[in-house]
């Protein structure tokens, strides 16, 4: 683990990355890397998160700006500049079951190819995917999804790199990150290692590339 | 009394004590002012809590709890958090007792759309799909009818949430139920004739021999 400026960090992030953001409706989302990709103006962007929060919230202010070409996400419901961009054919939106889309980003990292999973059985969401029928019940086949970039909220984070969440901030942080290639961590709190007890540590080190300073 | 407030008072009698529950965005939220008195379940909101309490008093919310429309709330004593993938695998895997959720339409043998009207409203599904595949009882709360027609229809004209049909879809005026998949009147609200749960219905309903008046969980009592 490595700790860089905001701005170190948010340079790494070309035009054109693919980044998955932790957050649920804005909450638990890394605000200073999301102000920074902003003020950047980091473009091409595909998103992978649950949502895309509200106007001028968290994953919001990328799509205010017209930093993202494509999201893949659960919900657009929140944030009408989303839908808007949708329909004129700014950003290509992939909407995706809320459960299903956690777990094909479990899956890419973890090792697996895939999913099956019965959500989405004879709706839209079939539309295209390979089925699979065991033991008599019907899935469907997710594929797994990986990113470039996770850029994950953290509420302590350790000298080594160790994570902890807070309350309902965590939802798709600790996932993330096993799941990109680089994993970028904006924590509310430094603290020293040991600070959070082993059994309390919910995202290891190793899966931590960089750590912003603040 | 308001249709919504009918609809969760009916809805808290399905509460048994010690389940795990989802309520939805909207008038399945209500429920939970409503539950019976003696009776402890466990609320979940999907993006990752287990005890959810009421909107906190004015200075005591923090920001980083919320529910699963991103409001503020409280956590109750026992109450615990985890992170998306832990949410929906509770949903899914059948360890959530009963599921609350709004609709736009339900079919005639109850099967659900509640997620999107095409060309109109495209909010996404966010967890219904899963909820409503995954849950051990799905109850649909909803008005009987918007701008004059039935939202309980032949065949859903609006994509589905899931083909697997909701156990009790309850309104302001009836509870109905899908035996056999077949849409079954059981229960009419204080005041309302089965004829006119009749004609404010699209689909073919059924009457069932053992029709009665809804109950409703008295005001207040949680």
């Amino acid at each position: 683990m490595k700790t860089l400026s905001l701005e170190q960090a948010a340079a790494l992030v070309p035009d054109g990355a693919s980044v998955m953001i932790g957050g649920f409706m804005g909450v638990g989302t890394p605000e200073r890397l999301i102000d920074e990709l902003v003020r950047r103006g980091t473009g091409g962007l595909t998103v992978i998160a649950n949502d895309t929060a509200m106007a001028g919230v968290g994953i919001g202010k990328l799509i205010s700006a017209g930093l993202v070409r494509r999201a893949i996400v659960s919900h657009i419901g929140l944030n009408p500049e989303t839908q808007k961009q949708m329909i004129a054919g700014k950003t290509d939106v992939d909407l995706v079951p809320q459960g299903t889309l956690i777990e094909r980003i479990r899956a890419g990292g973890y090792g697996l190819g895939g999913i099956l999973t019965a959500t989405g059985v004879g709706t839209v969401v079939e539309e295209g995917k390979p089925t699979l029928t065991l033991d008599g019940k019907k899935f469907l086949v997710e594929r797994a999804l990986r990113a470039d970039f996770a850029l994950v909220n953290a509420f302590l984070a350790d000298y080594r790199g160790n994570l902890t969440y807070a309350l309902t901030a965590r939802n798709f942080n600790p996932v993330i990150a096993t799941a990109a290639d680089t994993v970028i961590v904006d924590a509310e709190n430094i603290v020293p290692t040991g600070v959070i007890p082993p059994d309390h540590v919910m995202t290891p080190a190793p899966l931590v590339d960089y750590l912003v300073a603040h | 009394m308001e249709p919504s407030v009918i609809i969760a008072r009916r809805i808290a009698q399905e509460l048994r004590d010690g389940m795990l529950v989802n309520l939805g965005i909207g008038i399945p939220t209500q429920v939970a002012n409503y539950v019976p008195a003696g009776i402890d379940v466990f609320f979940q909101s999907e993006n990752g809590l287990i005890g959810t309490g009421s909107v906190p008093e004015e200075g005591m919310h923090h920001r980083l709890l919320t529910d699963a429309g991103g409001k503020a709330v409280t956590a109750l004593p026992g109450a615990c958090t985890f992170d998306s993938a832990t949410s929906f695998g509770l949903i899914r895997g059948g360890h959530l007792d009963m599921t609350v959720l709004g609709g736009l339409e339900v079919d005639a043998a109850g099967r659900l759309a509640n997620w999107t009207i095409p060309g109109k409203m495209v909010p996404g599904m966010g967890g219904a799909m899963d909820l409503v595949s995954g849950a051990k009882r799905v109850v649909i709360a909803m008005q009987h009818t918007a701008k004059g027609k039935s939202k309980i229809v032949k065949e859903c004209r609006l994509p589905l949430t899931s083909v697997r049909p909701a156990d009790l879809v309850v309104t302001e005026l009836a509870v109905i139920a899908f035996p056999g998949g077949r849409a079954t009147l059981l229960e009419v609200a204080p005041g309302v004739a089965v004829a006119d749960v009749l004609a404010a219905t699209e689909a073919p309903l059924t009457v069932s021999s053992e029709l009665h008046t809804m109950m409703l969980t008295a005001e207040g009592s949680s």
